[in-house]
Order: structure tokens, then sequence, then C-alpha cells
């Protein structure tokens, strides 16, 4: 962010692998990596388990450590028992017993429902499952570590647990996973050496992330209990365990080499540019390219010149038309974007999974052609996908973080594997983003945000956000006894939909449109809103008239509490809504579904001088945002920027 | 009689059903309704103003209950109340002015005004002075001390009469009807044309390429922006469309239809678009003697935006919403909740209320209303002029005597 921080950074190039970001005891000696008993299969140092239960309020710990420790904690078989005493020494217990997966499962179901039923338009089901699987202990690891005030990456703790419950997996592939960690041991003395000295950016950055780790800690407050009962209660997913620990293993060893990203990577690793849509001849030649036919709309709005204005409803039909004779364009994939265009998958969460199941669906049945090899071939071909899923509908920021994960495992693939074995595991890659940045993600944000319900809260929401709809549905069980406000807008009038599902779950809610929000916030407590993006300047990216709420909240002292998955993170930056947003069809402003009597606007393209303007998102300004609840735990806005930087590279995706 | 009976009760009964939009249309007629209140109502030969503001206030108490929340008809009936006792005052004055050419007959003043033996007729000139004209240096000299002037002006009905009876008694009563009728048509002229007057300042505010945002629809707006277009400014204007009424669309198609360059946006929209607005123009439906104002629904929220933002808020209002009421909780005690239908088709939720039973329940909030703060307005533009917050307090004190802020009647007044 600021330069003074980003050019040292450059000087300790070889990036340590241990970077601590966080709370340390004061006398947490840097050589506590050390101070973990030799073990043959696991030399990696413990988890800061010991000094975080006892300290830190927030910890971001660094992921492949984790990781390597939540092995050893989650098979006690393995596990000497003396060891497992040394880490519980917080008293906070990850060795409890793997327990029996319970019998409903968010992502084994997903792997039945196939296409978009998970995350459909109802969505209800979704939360019921979702909802109903806390008690039984549903992700209890992470929950408690956050009783513990530690904050986890829940991908790596995931992706363990995959592991782990796959209870049938033979001794000799945990012996190849064995050697997958073995692979991480050889790093570790590297780490070592850089530990003790940390230089003058390693500890401002600490410094910083100190200061907001006690904001979050404030918000935290102090809630070290909660009884645990089960590591990581989620079941075995079906599709190639041993598959899948090869590639963790392998995927980790190659990250080894290339860990450490010279200037240059980083520096293309900065946010392309995006398309600006005045600029002639780009456009131009976006065009010729294009499957979709766009047509400009008449009555553009000035001010959003550089945004596509297209007329809307033209191109379905014909797109419609073509299903057959496209070839370039995958069926999966083609009927996906037509669902973008046509409006049928909308919400974030919902398009990112349709986007990616879409591409399982190709890449399953791509072929490698002759003369050319899987890696280049199947990253163009991805790319002519993303351009025709872009035409049909502008990518969302978390989308684009979903491709870019893609992407990263295409290129990560080692040139050794044989076709069908790179595609079974880039289909599996897909498939873990899915289950872990996505389902399991939210329910670790469900997790984290009912703690913030109290009994007589009133709590409001805006428009329909599925996080937060599981929230408000978990804490209904639990049995709190709150009341919801439902602030909903024109057009989408998404609202409803989330008005009905709480309804029919027995919540007591209350509905109203968003000028009324200044009307109803003085007998709200709490608000709770979902995002599209959280920006690395603390921006929140949401649906418009979100940064409305949020304002009025603030203008009457009401906490804002954002929910928003980590994957939605990114690092770009923006001050306002207009520099880069989308525009829907400006046709559905002028008509008002269900009020005959307002017909002021028909016909509104013919009248010169009018223009309509469908606004899709809005950017709410941090100082608005009392926290964000994310899959890392509860953080200020102002340790976006943290999170992204040491989970939004590879590495965080697993 | 029966006459201006039916005729009040009609219009209790459009208030009652909100059949009238608009504040000004409300003002309008219910100045009308006044005028001819007073026009039938028989003056008896003494007290001839205190029969007129009874007769007045009966009438105005019934139509204030009538809709308590349209706070026009209420600054109406106090502005006919204050013009009654204006007239009254200057008619005392016309009358003294005549006694002080003649002194020889004043002796009734002289009983009255035991308390202040000296300066009889001069007394009552000067205090009738400095009610009618702004203060200057001269009255404040020559005048008694203000705390015994003041009982001057507020009993001046009572023993103006005393002196009235002694000059021509009968040309005088006519001449007072006469006197307060011209002047409630002065008023109704006025709220007529204050749209007029209001738009011709807006050149003074309004330059060019300005980007303007408004919500929902005001005729006050749209004559202030046409008056500017008129005057060759070219500016571009926002609308939000202000739900559930979707009046911004009307305002929208108005505004394109005169050549100005408009885009309508979604309520949701306006904090998104406000950093790139330069002035946000509004009407009120009221505006209260502390500076706040009430307005439509949704206007507290940009009214935040455009403070965020640091755009000026201005606000419309003619002089008929001016309304010497301090408000009290004024999001709730001074709002009104429409139909639910306005927000959700209850034929879609029906299920929902069935559900009900088993423990969810369903509430519909759809307020009128809102409350804008005073501290969120930059300015008030109205008929005579623009004015900060903080001064409209001392404006309504123009246009409204003191006695008159409760208009139900005192059970002492009658007599």
């Amino acid at each position: 962010m600021d330069p003074p921080r980003r050019a040292p950074r450059t000087i300790i190039d070889p990036v340590p692998k241990f970077r601590q970001v966080g709370f340390f005891a004061p006398g947490a000696p840097p050589e506590r990596s050390q101070s973990g008993p030799p073990d043959p299969t696991h030399s990696s140092p413990p988890i800061p388990n010991t000094s975080a239960a006892s300290l830190s309020p927030v910890m971001i710990p660094p992921p492949r450590h984790l990781s390597d420790n939540l092995i050893i904690h989650a098979r006690p078989s393995v596990a000497s028992p003396r060891r497992a005493e040394s880490i519980n020494v917080g008293g906070s217990n990850c060795d409890a017993p793997v327990s029996p997966a319970p019998s409903s499962s968010y992502s084994s179901r997903f792997a039945v429902g196939g296409d978009r039923s998970f995350f459909d338009g109802k969505g209800n089901n979704v939360g019921k499952v979702v909802a109903s699987s806390f008690p039984r202990g549903g992700f209890d690891l992470t929950a408690m570590k956050v009783n513990a005030n530690v904050v986890v990456p829940a991908s790596e703790l995931t992706t363990v647990s995959v592991v782990n419950d796959s209870l049938g997996i033979p001794e000799k592939e945990k012996a190849n996973k064995g050697g997958g960690s073995a692979g991480e041991v050889k790093d570790h003395p590297n780490s070592k050496q850089q530990k003790p000295k940390p230089t003058k950016a390693e500890r401002r950055a600490l410094q910083e992330a100190q200061r907001a780790a006690k904001a979050a800690a404030k918000g935290e407050g102090n809630k070290a209990s909660g009884p645990t009962t089960s590591v990581n209660a989620k079941p075995a997913k079906a599709v190639k365990p041993a598959q899948k620990v090869d590639n963790t293993a392998v995927a980790a060893s190659e990250k080894k080499g290339g860990d450490c990203p010279p200037e240059k990577d980083r520096k293309k690793d900065a946010p392309q540019p995006r398309m600006q849509y005045d600029d002639q001849s780009r456009v131009e030649k976006a065009k010729r390219r294009s499957v979709v036919k766009q047509t400009e709309a008449r009555n553009r709005v000035e001010l959003f010149r550089h945004l596509p204005q297209y007329e809307h409803g033209s191109q379905l039909p014909d797109l419609e038309a073509k299903f057959f004779d496209l070839y370039p364009v995958h069926p999966a994939v083609y009927k996906v974007g037509l669902q973008y265009l046509s409006g049928d998958i909308s919400g974030g969460n919902d398009r990112c999974i349709a986007m990616l199941q879409a591409f399982q669906e190709a890449i399953k049945d791509y072929k490698v052609p002759p003369e050319k090899s899987l890696g280049r071939d199947l990253t163009a071909k991805i790319s002519s996908y993303v351009s025709f899923l872009i035409e049909c509908r502008p990518l969302s920021i978390s989308m684009g973080n979903a491709i870019r994960f893609i992407k990263s495992q295409i290129a990560k693939l080692p040139l050794t594997l044989s076709e069908s074995e790179a595609k079974t595991s880039l289909q599996s890659d897909i498939e873990r983003f899915i289950s872990e940045k996505i389902i399991l993600a939210n329910k670790v944000i469900v997790k984290h945000a009912v703690t913030k319900i109290r009994d007589g809260d009133v709590l409001l929401t805006y428009g329909s956000s599925l996080a937060v709809e599981m929230i408000l549905l978990h804490a209904h069980e639990l049995g709190k006894q709150f009341r919801v406000v439902i602030v909903d807008s024109r057009p989408k009038l998404r609202g409803q939909h989330l008005l009905r599902r709480l309804v029919e779950k027995g919540l007591n809610c209350t509905y109203t449109h968003i000028n009324a929000v200044s009307y109803i916030m003085h007998e709200v407590t709490r608000v709770f809103l979902g995002a599209a993006s959280v920006l690395s300047n603390g921006t929140v990216y949401s649906r418009v008239g979100t940064a409305s709420v949020a304002m009025v909240a603030h203008a009457s002292r009401v906490p804002v509490i954002v929910c928003c998955e980590a994957y939605k993170f990114h690092e770009r930056v923006q001050l306002d809504s207009i520099c880069s947003n989308e525009l829907g069809d400006p046709d559905v402003i002028s008509n008002v579904p269900g009020r005959e009597d307002v017909k002021y606007l028909d016909g509104w393209a013919n009248i010169e001088n009018l223009q309509l303007l469908n606004l899709i998102y809005d950017a709410m300004p941090s100082d608005y945002v009392s926290m964000i609840v994310t899959d890392y735990g509860m953080v200020p806005p102002t340790s976006v920027p943290v999170i992204v930087r040491e989970y939004g590279r590879e590495q965080v995706w697993i | 009689m029966p006459d201006v009976h039916s005729l009040v009760n009609d219009f209790v009964n459009q208030l009652k059903k909100r059949k009238i939009e608009g504040s000004q249309a409300t003002a309008k007629q219910a100045a009308e309704l006044l005028r001819s209140v007073i026009s039938q109502q028989r003056v008896p030969q003494t007290n001839q103003a205190t029969a007129l503001i009874n007769a007045v206030r009966a009438v105005g108490e019934k139509l204030i209950a009538a809709n308590p929340v349209e706070l026009a008809v209420g600054n109406i009936v106090r502005r006919v109340l204050h013009i009654i006792r204006e007239e009254d005052l200057s008619l005392a004055t016309a009358a003294i002015a005549g006694l002080e050419l003649s002194p020889g007959s004043d002796d009734e003043d002289d009983v009255e005004r035991d308390d202040y033996p000296v300066l009889s007729a001069a007394a009552v000139a000067a205090a009738a002075r400095s009610t009618l004209r702004p203060p200057s240096l001269q009255t404040l000299l020559e005048d008694t001390p203000i705390s015994a002037a003041n009982p001057h002006t507020s009993s001046s009905g009572g023993d103006s009469e005393g002196k009235s009876r002694s000059v021509d008694k009968s040309s005088r009563g006519r001449k007072l009807k006469h006197d307060v009728i011209e002047a409630v048509n002065e008023l109704i002229q006025d709220i007529s044309t204050c749209y007029e007057q209001i738009a011709e300042q807006a050149v003074e505010h309004i330059h060019q390429n300005e980007v303007i945002l408004t919500l929902g629809s005001s005729k006050t707006v749209l004559e202030f922006l046409c008056a500017a277009k008129e005057k060759k400014r070219s500016f571009k204007v926002f609308v939000a469309e202000g739900a559930p009424r979707y009046q911004g669309h009307l305002l929208a198609k108005e505004l394109a239809s005169r050549g100005l360059q408009t885009t309508v946006i979604t309520d949701s929209a306006v904090f998104a678009m406000i950093s790139r607005v330069n002035m946000v123009i509004v009407g009120a439906h009221a505006v209260m003697a502390n500076g706040g104002i009430i307005a439509p629904v949704g206007l507290n929220m940009v009214a935040l935006a455009a403070e965020r933002h640091a755009v000026p808020f201005v606000v419309l209002a003619g002089s008929h919403k001016l309304c010497p009421l301090y408000p009290h909780n004024p999001e709730v005690l001074l709002n009104e909740l429409r139909s639910p239908s306005e927000l959700l088709d209850f034929g879609e939720f029906s299920d929902c209320m069935d559900s009900a039973s088993g423990g969810g329940s369903l509430h519909v909030v759809n307020p009128t209303f809102d409350y804008v703060p005073p501290k969120l307005v930059s300015l008030f533009i109205t008929d005579t002029g623009g004015h900060n917050p903080s001064y409209m307090y001392r404006l309504i004190a123009d246009y409204y005597s003191a006695d008159d802020l409760v208009v139900k009647r005192r059970p002492a007044t009658g007599s």
C-alpha cells in the first residue's frame, strides 16, 4: 500500500516461509520453531498454539505449518501422546478423535446435486442443510480455533480433514502424504535461518497487523470457552482422495521451489487495468472477437461511457438459437453464460459456483490437441470461455479470483502427469475450491457471526445475502430471540425471496424499502450485510444500496457487520462507485411490477435527453464498517490488505 | 351558514381520506375555505376580531384534527388568525391616529389604562408600530420597555374594540371583515405564485454544467430547474425515483421533455452517484421552526449522503410550508404509514401469513415522511429568498403571532 512498506520487500526477496502476523508473547522466543521435539515424520514447528491460546487474540498463522500440525493432531495414531499433550497446553482440544462423518454433507450433496442445485435460486435447502449440520459438529475445529481467539485458515484445515476422514485410505497413502510433508521439512532450515532476524519491514508489518488485530480482538471479546465435539466432522469426499493427496504433495513441493516470486512476477500480479469501453479501438477489437452480438444502447449515460452499455434482451434469443453450432465454447459453459444473461443465476456465490462447475465439465471433456501442451492450451481455452462469460455478464470479483485459481492450478501441474491424471487433478482442485472457499467458508462465517447475535436484538439486513441468511437461520435454530428487518430495493427485490424463506422458517420479520431505512434504523441494534467483494483499502463492494444502508446505520450509531468469504477479497482499490461498476438493464427501472399506476416512463427510449441508469454495485467506504466477518475470523476493514497479502497469493488456494 | 358547514365537512373528509395531494393544494383549499368561513361569519357589533378569530379557530381545529400530519393546514389556519389580528391592529392604529387629531374623546381609554396614565394613545401607537414594522432605532428609543409593550399587543384585539365603538361602529365592522378577506386573498395569491418567486432565484444558484440530484417529485423543484434552463443554463439532473410512489419518473419525464439532460436512478444508487453531484435540490413537505424538514421518505438518506460528500443540500419551500412548531420525535409523531400493498403483493405473501401461526410474523413498514435535521440542510430557498436553517425560527415569527401556536381554543378566550 504505502511505499515504505513495499520497497523493503524486494530486499528480503526470498520471502521467509514463516511470516508471522499477529500477537506474540513478549517472551515468545523466535526459536519456538525449534522447540518442538524432533519428530521424524513431522519436524514442522508446532503451531503457535501454546502462545496463541495464552495470549494472542487474533492470529493469522502461516498456513502451511498449521496444516502440518493438524495432520499431527488429527491423527492420534501417528502423533505421539507426549506431543499431543505438549501442544495442548493452551487448553484447546484439537486432538479430539476424528468423529465419524455426519450423514448429510455439504460437499457430497453438492457433488450429487449437479448443476446449481445447491445454491440455486431458492437457496432454501442450503441454509437448512448447513444450519442443521451444525449441532452435530460441523466444523468445530475452526470454530474452536475461533474460540481460542485464533484465526485459522479454514482452507488448510479442511484439506487435511478430507485426507483424514477418508479413513479407508491405506497406510501406504499416508506414507505418501508423509512424503509430502517431508518435502516441507526440507524447507524449514531455510525458514529458521530467517526467522530470528525479522527485517525492519517485517517488524513494521507485524506492528501494523497487531494494531489491526487489537481492534478485532476488542470485537471478539473473550469467548475462550466452547466445547468442541469433534475435529472436522466434514465427511469424506467421494472423489479420489488418494489422487488428491498426491497432488497436494506434489503441488506443495513445487511451490517450495518457486515460492518467492521475483520482482517481475510480482509486478505481473498487480491487477490488470480493466477494459475501458470509451476506448474506441479496443472496443472494436473486442467486438470482432466476441460471440455475443451486442448493440449499443441508445440513451447511454455519459458518465458511464467507460462501462459497457448495451441493449438488453436482444442477445438471449440470438444465443439460444446458436446453441448447437458454436463449437468453440463448451456447452456447459455456454449454458451458464445464457443463465447469466437471462439472470437465472445471480448472486456472487451462485455465479461463481456455476462457472466453476461448468469449467469442471469442460475440463472433463477436454482433449489435448496433438503437439500442444496441456498447460498452455487449456489455459487458452479457459481464457476463451471466460471472455465468453464476460460478454454475457461482466465477471464479479470473486469469479475473477476463482479463475485466477484455476489458471494457477493449471500452471502448477507437473509435466510428468499424464493427461487424464492432470484432468482429474484439476477437477478435484475445483471441487475443493467450491467446498472449502465457498461452502465451508460460509459455515465458518456463520459460526463467527452468530456470536454477535444476542437475545432481543433487532437485526437489519439488506437485499439477500447467502451468508447473512445462514447466520440468521442458525441463530434462530440456536433459540435466540431476535427480530429481522429486511430492507429491499428496486429493481431486483431480492429481499422478498429472503423474506419468504425466513418467514417460512418462523422468524419474525419486518420488511421495508430502502427509502425508509432511516425510519426503521432507530429500532435496529445490528446491521448484517453481505458483500460482493472487499477491496484492499477496506472498501466494501456490494449490491447497490448497501452503502446507503451502512451510512444510515453509521449515522445512527448502529454497528455494521459485513459478512464476506475471503475468496472475494481483492487487492484492487476503489474510492467511488463510478470508476468501475456494472450496469444492468435500464428497462427494469421504467416498469414497476405490481404497480399498474406507475407507467410514467413507458417508451422512455424515445424521449431525447432521458436516460435510465441501473447500477448494480456500489462501494461502501471502510469507515462505515464496524467489522468484517470472514473465514479467517472477525477483522476490522484495515486488516483486509493483510489478509489479501498473506493469503491472496497462490498459497491460499491450497 | 349550512353552506359553510358542508364545505368544511367536505374538506375534512377529503383530508381524512388523504384525497388531497401536495401541501400546496391543501394550503390553497384551506385558505379558500377559511375565506368563505370569514365571509359568512356574522360579525357582532362588539368584539368583531374575537368573533372572527373564534370562528376560524373552531374550523381550524377540525381541519387540523382531520389530518394532523398535513402541517400546511395548520399553517394556513394560523396565518389567517394572524391576518385577522394584524388587520384589527392596523385598524386600531388608524383609529388612534384619528383620535390623536381629536384628543377630547379618549376618556374611555384612560379608564382602561390606569397603569400607564401618561401615555395612552402614544403607547398604543408605538406598540402597534413595533409589531407592524421592523424595529427601528427610533421606536426602540421612544418606546416603553418591551415588557410593558407586550400586553398591549396581545390584548389589542380587546381594547381596540373599545375605541372603535367610540369612533364609528358600523363602518368599521364591515371594514375589518373586508380587510381580512382582502388579506386572505393575498395569501391565496401568494401560495399559488410562490413557485414563480422561488424559481426566480434559480439562476443565482445553478450555474453552467452543474449536476443536480433530486428525489421524488416536487412542483417547486420542477419550476426551479426549468427556470434555470430557460435562462440558458445547461446542466444535468439525476432523479432518484422515490419509491414507493415513483414520482421521480414523472418529474424525469417532465424535465426531459423540457430539454434538460435527465437521468433516472434507483433510490439505492443515490450514494453511488452523489460523489459526482454538485448540488442536491429537493422540495419539502413542511419546514419546522428549528430548521428541520419533514420531507418525502428517503430524503434523510440523501441528506446524509450529501453531507458525507460535502454536497450542498438545498430545500425549496413556499412560505405556506413554514410551520411554527418545533418537532418532537418527528420520525414517529409526524409520520404516516401507508399501505403495505405498495411494497408487497398480499396475494403473493398470503401463504406466509398462514405459516405465521407457527411463530414467524411479517410486518411491512411503509412510512410516508422522513425528518431531515437542520444540521443536514445547507440552505432554504423560500419565496422571500435564501435562508439558513438557524434563521427559520425568525422567518416564521414574521408570519404567525405567538398566540396562535396552539390553535385549540382555550376556554377563557371565548368570553
